[in-house]
């Protein structure tokens, strides 16, 4: 972004490089029916495309908006199983499918206890937010081992996924 | 845990769910939980299984069975899994 002033720094982040193997993890996923504990292991494996491991603030906060609505309109379905991750409940995802019109095109894992972000050690401390932290907002493409092909994590606050270069990853 | 394929249609603090649950958990049988709308009219997933729109609903893929109705299915469970309890 391009402001007069300086944005917040978050510092260096100690998260999966790629050639590296994400960690797995298992939490509720959501899609715009249900909701099932669904290993990440498991999703990566389930069809031959890429995976984009999407972690992002809350539902409700303006970039989780703008982000799903970028990526709906880019259509990042048709080639890769693109999944997000917020610690939003899964009634708040299941409003955000309905919301951003995702359909059955994308799904959401649940994490309010912020463990997934700790184990990619992305956390996020929210000021202002007494007890609550969440991901930084951080993109993962893997292939079907977990191999980390790429990687983005933000280094400032806020700030927004390089969706062209994301694409070049996975397309 | 006995090696079954049954799904458990849901919805959070339903105590007819968890009735269900209960006796799941006593014959030690495996199951995956899916959790539905609480918006009844919104649980078409439900429907197009079942026919109905109610939870609990089962579909137990080793018997080719699907129900809904709490009573049903723990009669449902008794019956096929009972004996092994």
């Amino acid at each position: 972004m391009d402001l007069e002033f300086d944005v917040v720094e978050l510092g260096p982040a100690d998260h999966p490089e790629e050639g590296e193997t994400a960690p797995d993890f298992t939490r509720p996923l959501v899609n715009d029916e249900f909701w099932e504990d669904v290993a990440l292991s498991e999703l990566v494996a389930r069809d031959g495309d890429p995976t984009v491991l999407l972690f992002h603030p809350m539902d409700g906060a303006f970039p989780a908006t703008y982000i799903w609505n970028e990526i709906r309109n880019r259509e990042w379905h048709e080639d890769a199983t693109v999944v997000g991750l917020s610690i939003s409940t899964p009634y708040a995802h299941k409003k955000l499918i309905e919301e951003r019109k995702l359909g059955d095109d994308y799904e959401l894992y649940a994490d309010p206890g912020n463990g997934v972000a700790r184990k990619y050690g992305i956390e996020n401390d929210l000021d202002g937010m007494a007890g609550i932290e969440e991901p930084r907002p951080a993109v993962f493409v893997l292939d079907s081992d977990r191999t980390v092909e790429y990687a983005w994590v933000a280094s400032e606050w806020p700030d927004f996924p390089d969706y062209d270069t994301v694409e070049v990853a996975f397309r | 845990m006995s090696n079954t394929d049954i799904t458990l249609y849901r919805l959070q603090a339903c105590p007819f769910c968890e009735r269900v649950v209960r006796r799941l958990d006593e014959y030690d049988l495996d199951y995956e939980s899916r959790f539905v709308e609480p918006m009844h009219s919104d649980r078409d997933v439900v429907k197009r299984l079942s026919g109905k729109r109610t939870v609990p609903a089962i579909v137990d893929d080793e018997t080719g069975v699907t129900m809904s109705e709490s009573a049903n299915i723990v009669d449902y469970l008794d019956r096929t899994y009972g004996g092994e309890a």
